[in-house]
């Protein structure tokens, strides 16, 4: 499995996993308007690793919702995709995602890769039961129906519901934080591999977003799940995440282990964000927004879209894209000339401890 | 109006909202949902209070009915001491007329977008209210006050901003059109309900730091409604203001900003600060509390309605209701344990009758 190749035209250099279960290269979305051409996901290349939480962290209109959509094919006309997803499945096989026919795209959203959208009451079929959604899928999957209830029993009671009250209530008798539990018991029934969720939590309240999430671990331990988290919360998903990948203006412009994002922070679009983030243990002077506003996607800055907000940026940084590069570890990659130099010019406003000399495992 | 009233006061205001029942239960007693339950709580001038809770917890309710939007089922709510209901049903000697209190109290919600009329230019959106409150008013003088607002909120330049659609508007953008709106009114107190969640993640700090600077410069008081601990902080703090924890309808928690977050004594505060993510690396661990979900505001758990869910609750916690102790000056919680010789110490803790195991619950 090499991830060589890919340095190609626009050196997207990806940071290598030892056992990629998806592959996506040189993801590209866009739409044609009256305005011009609308590119809202611009070369993004990323390894997913079998097994492990990635968080994707941007905020709205950064492209991260079209980032989970590529990875299944699902963009919406009229938005063309281009670019290559590969799963490996983990049979030494490898699928080209975007090639497939319908029928079996069909076959490997729900049954391999499955996924979960915000917003749980519109993925429900108001006047049908929970529990006769569940029939459906495994029916329309041809799984065995009294086993996969079974599984659907025991899946609800993992995240803390009650199995049979919940199946036989209609979704809008079951409160938010039930209705996006119950939706999540619902995308692993067909027991799949990778799990995709964009901001699954975000139209619930802090306690059930932190509850959800704890759950979360314990069902990819037991059902040997890959996760790929969407937000736009970065400390939410901070504890959860095994790896971060931060998008800004349709790119992805960092990533590497949570550790690494949070207590090292290169691209200086994370470090402000990070001070940005309202948070309980900063002193309360020290937060401060990012001036300035996320770019059009139409019209998009020359070289580095986050030139114009940037503290650092220079000439350079407005005639070139800069590409990713290695910054103190091999995982811990930046798209940024000046990475070097964004620690001294943006310092954290709360204590972490500046762990680049420490190598954590 | 004795000057020692506070601007606002809320005395054991309840508010219950019946449920309709469908044809066939026609003859059963209506579910009355109990959205805000005894709640007393005082708002003075140039004030900040934030009302933090789970959701369904009566947070908006409340909010609503300390600026006169919703009517009290039980209760008093005054403005500089003068019943707000009462002035609007005439009753009585009524020492501020109605229309003034409404004027005096502002809100700003939750989705700007769905605030502002999609057809009409901000000019036109920002006109209406002192066309109706300042008739006086000459078109000039309107229009160059709504650009002076503009231009003070950061929307520069101003004739610009004036002469788009809300569409044309970023979220942020549309959120200090709001703002803009109810300032014009020159409010006492402007509901904040949800105001800064909408926004993303690297545009509140700014929104909350004008909001506080109008705050200053106006003269105004905020509440804030907000299911977020750490803005709520952040607002409350900088605004010299305290942070109220909501409960299935009761205050369970008040007090200074910097009170609730580094010294929080009701187990339910406790759990909201756990429910707040912060950026350390610190394991969360399993949440505090016995179950996940919030019960029915239909049918609230008798004595401290936290009991169900409370890691410390005991038999005293179902019995009785606990009353507001005072922890320190502005400092209150609703909870047994802060009263030493309460015979709660005594009571046997109360264990889970069925399925604190999840994974045995098949039927």
């Amino acid at each position: 499995m090499s991830t060589h190749e890919t340095t190609q035209t626009n050196s997207t250099n990806v940071p290598e996993v030892t056992d990629p279960i998806l592959e996506i290269r040189d993801a590209e979305v866009y739409f044609e308007m009256d305005r011009g051409v609308s590119r809202v996901l611009d070369n993004v290349s990323v390894d997913i690793e079998r097994g492990e939480v990635l968080g994707i962290v941007g905020e709205s209109g950064s492209g991260k919702s079209m980032l989970a959509s590529a990875l299944l094919d699902a963009v919406v006309d009229p938005g063309v995709l281009s670019g290559q997803v590969t799963y490996r499945p983990g049979d030494g096989s490898a699928i080209d995602v975007l090639g497939l026919e319908k029928e079996e795209l069909r076959q490997l959203r729900w049954e391999d890769i499955s996924m979960v959208f915000q917003g749980a009451m519109s993925s429900f079929n108001p006047t049908m039961k929970v529990g006769g959604h569940f029939e459906e899928t495994l029916e329309a999957h041809d799984y065995d129906i009294d086993e996969g209830m079974e599984r659907a029993r025991e899946l609800l009671a993992d995240l803390y519901l009650e199995p049979e009250r919940v199946l036989d209530s209609f979704p809008h008798e079951l409160s938010g934080g039930m209705q996006q539990r119950a939706l999540i018991a619902l995308s692993v029934v067909l027991e799949p591999n990778v799990l995709v969720m964009d901001e699954p939590t975000a139209a619930l309240d802090l306690l059930m977003q932190r509850s959800i999430l704890t759950l979360l671990e314990d069902l990819k331990e037991k059902y040997d799940l890959t996760l790929v988290f969407i937000t736009h919360d970065l400390p939410l998903i901070a504890e959860l995440a095994d790896r971060l990948a931060v998008m800004y203006a349709f790119e992805l412009v960092e990533i590497g282990t949570s550790d690494e994002i949070l207590n090292d922070a290169a691209h200086p679009y994370t470090r402000s964000l990070l001070n940005a983030t309202p948070n309980l243990d900063a002193p309360l002077s020290e937060m401060q927004a990012i001036e300035g506003a996320a770019p059009d996607p139409v019209n998009v800055p020359t070289g580095c879209s986050y030139h114009p907000r940037c503290p650092l940026s220079d000439e350079e940084c407005v005639a070139e894209d800069p590409a990713f590069r290695p910054t103190f570890t091999e995982s811990h990659q930046v798209a940024c000339f000046h990475w070097q130099d964004s620690a001294e010019v943006i310092p954290f406003n709360i204590d972490r401890p500046e762990a680049h000399e420490v190598d954590d495992e | 109006m004795s000057s020692d009233e506070p601007l606002i006061s809320l005395e054991n205001v309840e508010v219950h909202f019946e449920e309709q029942k469908g044809m066939f239960e026609f003859f059963g007693e209506p579910d009355v949902v109990r959205a805000v339950d005894g709640v007393s709580l005082d708002i003075e001038e140039n004030d900040v209070v934030c009302l933090v809770g789970e959701s369904g917890c009566g947070k908006t309710t409340l909010g609503k009915t300390s600026i006169g939007l919703q009517r009290p089922t039980g209760g008093r709510v005054k403005y500089k001491g003068q019943d707000i209901w009462d002035a609007k049903d005439k009753k009585g000697n009524v020492e501020i007329p109605y229309k003034e209190i409404r004027r005096s109290l502002q809100i700003i919600h939750q989705d700007p977008g769905s605030s502002l009329n999609p057809n009409r230019r901000v000019m036109k959106i920002l006109e209406a209210p002192l066309r109706r409150w300042h008739k006086q008013m000459s078109a000039g003088d309107r229009r160059e006050q709504v650009l002076t607002m503009l231009e003070r909120v950061g929307m520069t330049p101003p004739d610009d901003y004036a002469g788009r659609y809300p569409h044309q508007l970023s979220g942020g953008e549309k959120q200090r059109v709001a703002l803009v709106r109810a300032l014009l009114m020159d409010p006492d107190v402007i509901l904040a309900d949800e105001a800064i969640s909408a926004l993303d993640v690297s545009l509140r700090v700014e929104m909350m730091d004008l909001m506080l600077e109008l705050q200053d410069q106006f003269d105004t008081s905020f509440v804030a409604v907000s299911h977020d601990l750490s803005n709520a902080r952040y607002f409350a703090a900088h605004g010299g203001g305290r942070i109220g924890v909501m409960y299935l309808g009761q205050l369970v928690e008040v007090g200074p900003a910097e009170e609730i977050i580094n010294n929080p004594k009701h187990p339910y505060t406790k759990v909201l600060r756990w429910a707040t993510p912060n950026l350390k690396d610190e394991e969360a661990g399993e949440p505090p509390v016995r179950k996940i979900d919030i019960p029915d505001p239909k049918n609230p758990p008798s004595g401290c309605r936290f009991h169900t869910r409370c890691p410390e609750a005991r038999e005293a916690c179902r019995q009785e209701k606990p009353a507001q102790y005072e922890i320190d000056d502005d400092h209150k919680a609703a909870c047994f344990r802060e009263v030493s010789d309460h015979e709660y110490w005594e009571s046997p803790e109360i264990t889970d009758e069925e399925e604190t195991t999840p994974a045995a619950s098949s039927d």
